[in-house]
This record gives C-alpha cells, structure tokens and sequence, in this order.
C-alpha cells in the first residue's frame, strides 16, 4: 500500500471522527458534584445533594457525581456513560473509587456507573438493585430529587462499610518527598553545571529551574512545591556560578531557554486552578448498570 | 569537553528517541494489557454461562434448543485456548473472534426468550444473573473498544515512517484488530436452526 492511501485512510478515517464526534451528544464540563442539564432539580435540590456528596467525599474520598442531561442519541446510555467517566475521571488516582449517576430524562433511562475499585463493594447486582427498587419507581412518579437521593444514600451506605484509603488533606507533599530532598538538591547542583555550559548562565539556571519543577511536580502533584523548586533551582543556577564566564557564546540559547520555561509554568499554572470540583483521576471499566422507567 | 560530551549524550537520546522506539514499546505494552482485559471479560461471561442456564433451565425447559446451543456455544468459545499470542495470528484471532461471537448471539437469543416466561422474573437469582450478564457485556464493549484504539495506535506507529523502519529491525508487526464488517456478520443470528417458521427459508440459505 502506497504511503499516499495510508495517509488519506488516515485523513478520511479521522475525517469520520470528528462527523462522529459532532452527532454524539458532548460530555459537559465537571464543575460540581451535580450537573443537571435539564432543569429537573430546583437550586435547593441541588444544594442539598452537592452538600451530601461533598461530605461524604471530604470523609470517605470517594467521589460520586450526578448528571441528569435530556438525551444520549445516538448513543445508548451505556456508551455515553463511559465516554463522561472517562472525561470526568471521577475518583482517586490509583483508588478509582468513582461513582458516576446518570440520568438521560427524554430517553426515561438510568445508569449507575461504577469506577474499577468499587467493583467489588458495589457490584452489578447491588446498582441493579438500586436501579430497579429505589430509582426506576420514583422516577415514574417524576419524583427525580427523591430517587436520586435516595440513591445516593444506598450507594454512601454501600461504600460506608468499605475499607478504602483514607482522604488526603489537600496538596500536602507525599512522606517520600522528604527523602528525595537531597537527590533533587544534587541533581540541581549537577545539571546546573552542565546546563550554564551548554546554553549560557541566564539559559542554563532556566532549563535547571524548569526541569527541577517538572521533578517536583511529578514527585509531589503539588503545583506550590513545584513552582518554589523551579525558582531555588532558578537562583541556584544563576547564581551559584555566574561569574565562571562560560555563557557568552550561548547569549541566543539562553533567551530561547528562558522563554521555554516561562511557557512551561504558565501552562502548568493554567491546568492547576481551573474549575471548582473535579476527578481526581479515577479510572472505569463499564461496570455498574442500567435501568428504564 | 565535559559540555561536548553532554552534548553528545543528547543527542544520542534524541536520535533514540526519533526513531521512535521507545513509542513502540509503549504502545505494545498498552495493546497487551487491553488485551488481556478483553480476554478477562470473556472469560468472566463464560463464567457467567453455566450458572445462567442452570437457574433458567427449570422455567423455560421447553426451549430446549436454544439451552443447548447456548451451552455448545459456551464450550466451543472456551475450547479455543485465549492465549496473549492470539493477537499476533490472523487465523486463531478469527476462529476466536467467532466463537465469541456465537457465544454472543447465542445468549441474547436465550434472553430474548426468557421474556416470554413471566415467572422466571420472580426468581431473585434470575433478576441478579442477568444484571450480572448485562454488565459483563457491557464491560466487554468497553475492552474491545480500548482494545481497538490501543491497537489502532500502535499499528500507526508500525506502519508509519520513519518508525516502521524501527520495527523491522526489531520484529514488530501489525496486530489483530476486530473488525466491524465481521462482527455485524456474527452477530446476525444464523437462519437455520431455531427460526420459527422453516417453510419460509429458502433451501439454499438452509444449507449454510
């Protein structure tokens, strides 16, 4: 097959996606605990939910959202729900104790979809149960609210009783970042050395500042340590050897270096504080289920 | 010297990098591990099968056949040994494919039919199995659907230059992918054997 039909395979076939991705109804941005795209619930409704869900997440760390939209066509409700847990990323990192309660109103359908780690505390069967007793039989009264927080109290009452990780207050460093200190600390004395030789004394303190960040940011998910790393190691570089005179050939490298990392942070600042409630990367697999009223 | 010799280091990392190497160890890692989730959620529905006939079989006896072609299904979609390598031959990942699907296609027939039995509803056990049958397929769709994409992924990598230079050296080649003309195919129930009005098939279709 000539490379010119793979390439325009390729362009056709991502062609159809996006045609695809513009019929499926779009998953909505995660702000809060509940997301009601139908105008069911009034203000208090939802106040009251969000206040049980937040509570039960600031004691437990599990998460569990809500959202109500008007349809899933063309897709099933089966489909659209894991396309939003795969968005929202409900749950902890590495726990994946994420509950997502969807309702799609004008298809009178309901998914309780269930993160991998609470497959085992909340199988099929038990959403099944909760679908079919407590939800599916409000819901033909239009008693939306009652159903959905009703639910809500089995599914806290299911994982009530299960031992998961306790909740970590927030951004506080993890226990290893403390003996990593010192490993950072060398790293930062080595590579600044290296770094001011290859791309002069302002460049080289820059890429130190921006790689040192990055480590501390992936060794802590603590944007606050990772921008204090980024700007010791930033002085460090700058100052430690500045007067070993090796940056003069390299002046153009440093300016492009120094706009590199400044990019760098600005998008990590950016990615950092948007929102005001979101997954915390939980992962899914299709468990949980369905049910018709 | 020392700043030429980093230099040199880079750029080896780079050059190493480029040729995309490390790409194809990445996405071949990922198309084993869906993989093996695909595997872990057919084998979960196999199990699911004895267990299903069982608490049915006394409610709908007189839909004899479709219990047996469910249980036949059963054997012959496990009979096929769902081994990781599968992946990396045409043929057995078509057999398999098939078998699955039959499996597939058996089992909805049969919870089709259970509809009509009223009182099998009323079973606790029946209610739990089935939910229990509905989210394995439904993790199943979810599997083979990351399973597509990680596949996908990686056979962009094999095949695209200059990386399929690199997986030629190394021995990489394309894997198995399932395919959508097939599985509507397989899905489609067989017009032979439980159709309810045989006078209606042309004898030639019969014979398939």
């Amino acid at each position: 097959m000539s490379r010119f039909s793979v390439w325009s395979l390729g362009s056709s076939l991502s062609l159809l996606l996006c045609v695809c991705a513009f019929a499926q109804v779009a998953v909505p941005p995660l702000r809060a605990p509940v997301t009601d795209l139908t105008q069911t619930l009034t203000a208090g409704e939802i106040a009251a939910l969000e206040a049980r869900l937040r509570e039960f997440e600031e004691r437990k760390g599990s998460q569990i959202a809500i959202l109500l939209v008007p349809t899933t066509e063309p897709e099933t409700i089966e489909q659209y729900a894991i396309r939003v847990a795969e968005a929202w990323q409900l749950g902890r990192r590495g726990v994946d104790d994420g509950v997502l309660l969807l309702v799609a109103k004008e298809d009178r359908a309901v998914r309780i979809e269930v993160g991998y780690g609470l497959e085992g505390a909340l199988p099929d069967v038990l959403a099944n149960r909760i679908t079919d007793q407590v939800i599916v039989p409000r819901f033909q009264q239009g008693d939306y609210f009652g159903g959905l927080s009703q639910a809500v109290e089995r599914i806290v009452a299911v994982l009530e009783g299960e031992p998961l990780p306790e909740p970590e207050p927030d951004a506080v460093p993890s226990e290893g970042f403390g003996s990593l200190l010192p490993i950072l600390f060398m790293l930062v004395v080595l590579g600044s050395g290296v770094a001011r030789s290859l791309f002069g004394s302002f460049g080289g303190a820059s890429v130190t500042a921006a790689v040192a960040g990055v480590l501390a940011w992936l060794l802590t998910h603590a944007l606050s340590i990772a921008i204090g790393a980024g700007v010791i190691a930033f002085l460090f570089g700058l100052f430690s050897g500045g007067m070993g005179g090796g940056g003069r050939g390299w002046s153009n490298r440093g300016r492009w270096g120094g706009g590199w990392s400044g990019g760098w942070g600005g998008g990590l600042r950016g990615g950092g504080l948007g929102g005001g409630w979101s997954g915390v990367g939980g992962t899914f697999g299709g468990g949980g289920a369905s049910g018709r009223w | 010297m020392y700043a030429l010799r980093a230099l040199a280091l880079v750029m080896c990392s780079a050059v190493f990098g480029g040729c995309g190497y490390n790409t194809l160890q990445q996405q071949d890692e990922q198309v084993k591990s869906a993989w093996s989730e695909v595997l872990n959620q057919y084998q979960r529905r196999a199990d699911l099968v004895p267990n299903l006939v069982n608490t049915v079989k006394g409610a709908v006896a007189a839909e004899k056949d479709i219990l047996d072609s469910v249980v036949e299904a059963r054997a012959r979609a496990t009979s096929i040994q769902a081994t990781p390598e599968l992946i990396e031959n045409p043929q057995a990942f078509k057999q398999w494919q098939a078998a699955q699907g039959e499996l597939s296609s058996a089992l909805s027939r049969l919870m089709v039919v259970v509809e009509r039995y009223p009182d099998l509803k009323s079973i606790s056990g029946f209610n739990d199995l089935r939910a229990q049958l509905e989210g394995t397929e439904n993790r199943i769709a979810v599997a083979r659907k990351r399973y597509i994409d990680a596949v996908q992924n990686y056979n962009v990598t094999v095949r695209s230059f200059p990386t399929n230079l690199t997986a030629k050296v190394f021995g990489y080649t394309e894997k198995q992918n399932f395919s959508v003309e097939n599985e509507a195919e397989i899905s489609k129930p067989p017009a032979v054997d439980f159709s309810e009005a045989p006078a209606q098939t042309p004898p030639a279709e019969t014979a398939g």
